[in-house]
């Protein structure tokens, strides 16, 4: 997702021109076949299940986005999650809140509200260290239950929320100590952006303004009771973007969402956890508009933005960790039924739940030598034993080598790749071909070779992103 | 283990393991008992990308994981140049006795009646007629020989302290202070050491060595060799290797898009790297190389990981490790001493070896030692109490090899009231001449009162 550091040329996004603000927002309008679908699924979602592409081309752009922005009642299909040692405990145990999640991005029926709660959990990171698993998987409910609604109910929500106020200290701001820690991060990460329209008071009064959330602590379940205490918040005047009055948490929030850099931030912030770079000035603007026009609706948006030109035409985009495994699972309809997803995904540098810090994960470096090792180890888990061809099974010893190329896409649900790619699998393939010098070899390679081509295509730069 | 530990020995691994977990507190300990050099140092955990190394970096809270990255990378690139030291601890305090058996000597077969070696036993020490290498040194006894051992007969200090803890304490920080908290070496790499190359001063045994400990520069432990493999389930053979060529080459092939070009760069520098950290992946050492294989003891694949790290030129320049086995042989002694000797000796030789033919020998020198020596007369246990002055080593080509200080025999001269070997050099005027000869600066200001101490020459 788009970062907002310092202002860079590049970060300090204008307002709309009035005449952008006029226009629509462009929509795709190319051939919408299987391989736009498939895109789709992945940024949207967490990838397609075996023939999910195919049926998701035939409704069309318009009729496959509404299909994912509007869905069905929520529903889990397939086998419950576990590990080795029965089912999870995600309340209890280290990693199984991840694994927990995980499952619902790999049989939810409701995949883009699973990728929304992905997004609003990054946008409002919060790290688990510092509040209790109850607390933390109300903070996922409450970014399900919002996923496309209104970004002001979401916003509301996030600042009363338990794990919220543990994490940014809202819960330990008073009117004797206000604590500008939610404050700053309410303006510089969550609406506004760095350096775009507020001050050093502004922050200070917003923390003044935001006082009034109390909880107690008890022995056991820590942290309960989270509630508003009128007694310790500050009813005194503030000025806020320079508006003076005795402004509270509902107006912080409220002025946040009115002050004139949100739009733009919102739209831009949105659109970099769909699409690779920036909107195209014409379409920010024209996003912005249907923002504000909509009374700060999500569905709206998120909808222009999965028919824009740009995600079918565009650049790829390098699939976050938990979406390229959660995908892998999803191609082979495997269920979580181990607890080795927990650490490979910490090898992979995503842990739910766990964000490095309240800026959210780093986008642009999700791929380095040991996350791409990582990657390989998850492929070969996805893989398993029960999937794996056992070398001494029995095996179609006439395949040639486009046929097992083929035979291992098949086995992915024949995602789509390169020319490149494909041209380095089938040379590989010949490669073993040839390097089978006896009769006792023609099984045993046309194995190891079946098993070796769903690892590399597994982990070739085409399925590390989409 | 088959003998026992003092109460003490025990009491000291504890410290050790609360050492490695600095800052999380100490187990109560007895007053007066030192704080390990570098308790309370922040410690992370860090993989060094370029090398390859899961590594706990020590003392570099201010700085961001990347800055050390960058920082190794920087040093990594330029050429290194800069002495290497190479500290090995005998745990335990090894019965220098039966290293350099005086069996030359008048007293030896009564106050050493069970665990005496034979008069022919092992080979002859050419610096001293009446001493022998014990048989299970005689790698150590080679290197000797080709005049790359500096043998130190009787280390130690005056009023020496028994206690494991204490002495070894006092080695680790380079004078008899109970509360220094830095480590001689630590101290060394704050004077010409960068705030940004952890890997500078390098425990290899997945903790702080306290003798690293610094106070300015961050330094580091290997966790564990990084297992930087690529398995696959049901690939093997020539298939894999050619799975693993293909994996580069699909990478190399994009073309186009950014995104997917930039993963296939990954998976080009992925390759790259398996095939780089194939010789620090610290199992066994390659076969042929010449070092013992032990199923059990990490100390030969350590010295064999990290000569190939040097020939990486990785920017190391104080490195600590732990030699196989515990020395505090209460009891049973004879077996255990062989066996442990025998593997650290021959693991020491291959290391040389191996210097010698990736011409690095001149770079590094292996200082060994031990918290003391052991008592002179055996007890009823087949076995040694502490002692005061033990033996200890420099090896490596640049050594001079002529012993420092003499052996003080086993008369009434030769041992102290407690019937403790007398110490005839300073474990802090070695420090003195390996701070000044070997790694070019001026002791002073390193070592507490290093103008005292006057330095023995050790290297050529």
């Amino acid at each position: 997702m788009l970062k907002f550091g310092r202002p860079t040329a590049d970060h300090r996004l204008s307002q709309a021109t009035p005449s952008e603000a006029m226009s629509a927002v462009p929509v795709y309008s190319g051939r919408f076949g299987r391989q736009e679908a498939e895109r789709l699924l992945w940024r949207a979602g967490f990838g397609p299940r075996p023939g999910e592409a195919d049926k998701l081309a035939k409704r069309g752009l318009r009729g496959a986005v509404l299909s994912l922005t509007r869905p069905p009642a929520a529903r889990l299909s397939g086998p419950a999650p576990r590990t080795e040692d029965g089912p999870l405990r995600a309340h209890s145990e280290w990693s199984h809140d991840h694994l927990w999640w995980l499952d619902r991005m790999v049989r939810s029926n409701q995949p883009l509200v699973e990728r929304m709660a992905l997004v609003w959990h990054d946008w409002f990171a919060t790290v688990k260290d510092a509040a209790p698993a109850r607390l933390m998987l109300g903070q996922n409910a409450l970014f399900r239950r919002q996923a496309l609604g209104s970004f002001e109910d979401l916003l509301r929500g996030v600042t009363r929320d338990p794990a919220m106020l543990l994490f940014l200290s809202g819960g330990d701001s008073t009117k004797w100590e206000p604590n500008e820690n939610y404050a700053r991060e309410l303006m510089e990460l969550f609406t506004l952006g760095a350096g775009r329209g507020y001050t050093e008071r502004d922050v200070r009064e917003h923390a003044r303004a935001l006082t009034g959330w109390d909880y107690d602590w008890r022995e056991g379940p820590g942290p309960v009771n989270f509630r508003y205490n009128p007694e310790i918040h500050d009813t005194g005047a503030k000025t806020i973007f320079g508006r003076r009055g005795p402004h509270d948490w509902q107006d912080s929030v409220s002025m946040c969402l009115k002050h004139k850099s949100h739009p733009s931030f919102f739209v831009s912030k949105l659109w970099s956890a769909f699409a690779a770079g920036t909107p195209p000035t014409g379409t920010r603007g024209a996003l912005q508009s249907l923002y504000v026009r909509s009374g700060y609706e999500v569905r709206p948006v998120v909808e222009a933005i999965l028919m824009h030109p740009r995600i079918y035409d565009g650049d790829r985009v390098v699939k976050p960790p938990v979406v390229y495994i959660a995908g892998l699972l999803r191609a082979l309809e495997r269920p979580i039924d181990t607890g080795a997803w927990g650490w490979i995904s910490d090898l992979s540098g995503q842990v739910l739940f766990r964000p490095p810090n309240v800026a959210g994960w780093d986008e642009d470096r999700w791929l380095d030598t040991a996350t791409f090792r990582a990657r390989w180890l998850a492929a070969n888990y996805a893989i398993g034993e029960k999937r794996a061809l056992d070398t001494d099974g029995e095996y179609d010893t006439t395949e040639d080598a486009p046929g097992a190329v083929a035979r291992a896409l098949a086995f992915w649900g024949r995602p789509t790749l390169s020319v490149e790619t494909r041209r380095q699998l089938l040379a590989y393939a010949e490669r073993c071909q040839d390097g089978i010098e006896h009769s006792w070899q023609e099984r045993p390679y046309r194995i190891l070779r079946q098993n070796a081509l769903r690892m590399l295509i597994a982990t070739s730069p085409d399925c590390m992103t989409s | 283990m088959s003998h026992q530990h003092c109460r003490d020995f025990s009491r000291n691994q504890l410290l050790r393991q609360a050492a490695a977990e600095a800052g999380k507190g100490l187990p109560d300990i007895e007053a007066g008992m030192p704080l390990p050099a570098g308790t309370g140092l922040t410690r992370r955990s860090m993989l060094v990308r370029s090398a390859g190394l899961a590594l706990s970096v020590y003392g570099a809270s201010q700085l961001g994981l990347n800055v050390l990255g960058d920082g190794i990378a920087e040093a990594t690139a330029a050429p290194p140049s800069s002495p290497v030291l190479v500290s090995v601890f005998l745990e335990g305090g090894i019965d220098s006795l039966s290293v350099l058996a005086p069996v030359g000597d008048p007293n030896y077969r009564r106050l050493r009646p069970r665990l005496a070696l034979g008069p022919s036993e092992g080979r002859p020490f050419a610096e001293d007629e009446r001493l022998r290498w014990h048989p299970a040194a005689a790698s150590l006894a080679e290197l000797h020989g080709e005049g790359k051992v500096t043998v130190l007969p009787s280390v130690g200090y005056t009023d020496p302290d028994q206690s494991h803890f204490t002495s070894r304490h006092f080695y680790e920080v380079g004078s008899t202070s109970a509360s220094a908290s830095t480590g001689w070496m630590g101290r060394y790499l704050d004077r010409v050491g960068s705030s940004s190359n952890p890997l500078q001063g390098l425990a290899l045994d997945g903790r702080l060595a306290p003798a690293l400990a610094t106070s300015k520069v961050p330094v580091s432990a290997v966790e564990g060799p990084d297992d930087y493999g690529f398995w696959a389930r049901g690939v093997w053979g020539d298939p894999e290797e050619w799975m693993l060529e293909a994996m580069g080459r699909i990478g190399g092939a994009q073309s186009g898009d950014p995104a997917r070009t930039a993963a296939g760069e990954v998976a080009v520098q992925a390759g790259r790297l398996r095939r780089q950290l194939a010789p620090f992946s610290g199992g066994s050492p390659p076969a042929g190389a010449g070092y013992p294989s032990s199923e059990e003891e990490p100390f030969p694949g350590q010295l064999s990981s990290l000569a190939a790290m040097l020939a990486a030129g990785l920017p190391l320049r104080c490195v600590a490790l732990t030699a196989p086995g515990d020395h505090d042989t209460h009891d049973d002694q004879a077996g255990d001493l062989a066996r442990n000797l025998k593997l650290t000796s021959d693991s020491l030789r291959a290391f040389q070896r191996d210097l010698e033919a990736r011409g690095l020998a001149n770079r590094v020198l292996v200082h060994v030692w031990s918290e003391f020596g052991r008592r002179a007369e055996e007890n009823g246990s087949r076995g040694t109490d502490h002692g005061a002055g033990g033996v200890g080593f420099v090896v490596g080509s640049r050594a001079r090899g002529q012993m420092v200080g003499e052996f003080p025999g086993l008369g009434s001269g030769g041992l102290d009231g407690d019937g403790n070997l007398r110490a005839t050099s300073d474990f802090r005027a070695l420090y003195c001449s390996l701070l000044e000869q070997w790694m070019g600066t001026d002791a002073s200001g390193l070592i507490p009162s290093a103008a005292s101490f006057s330095r023995p020459r050790l290297v050529a």
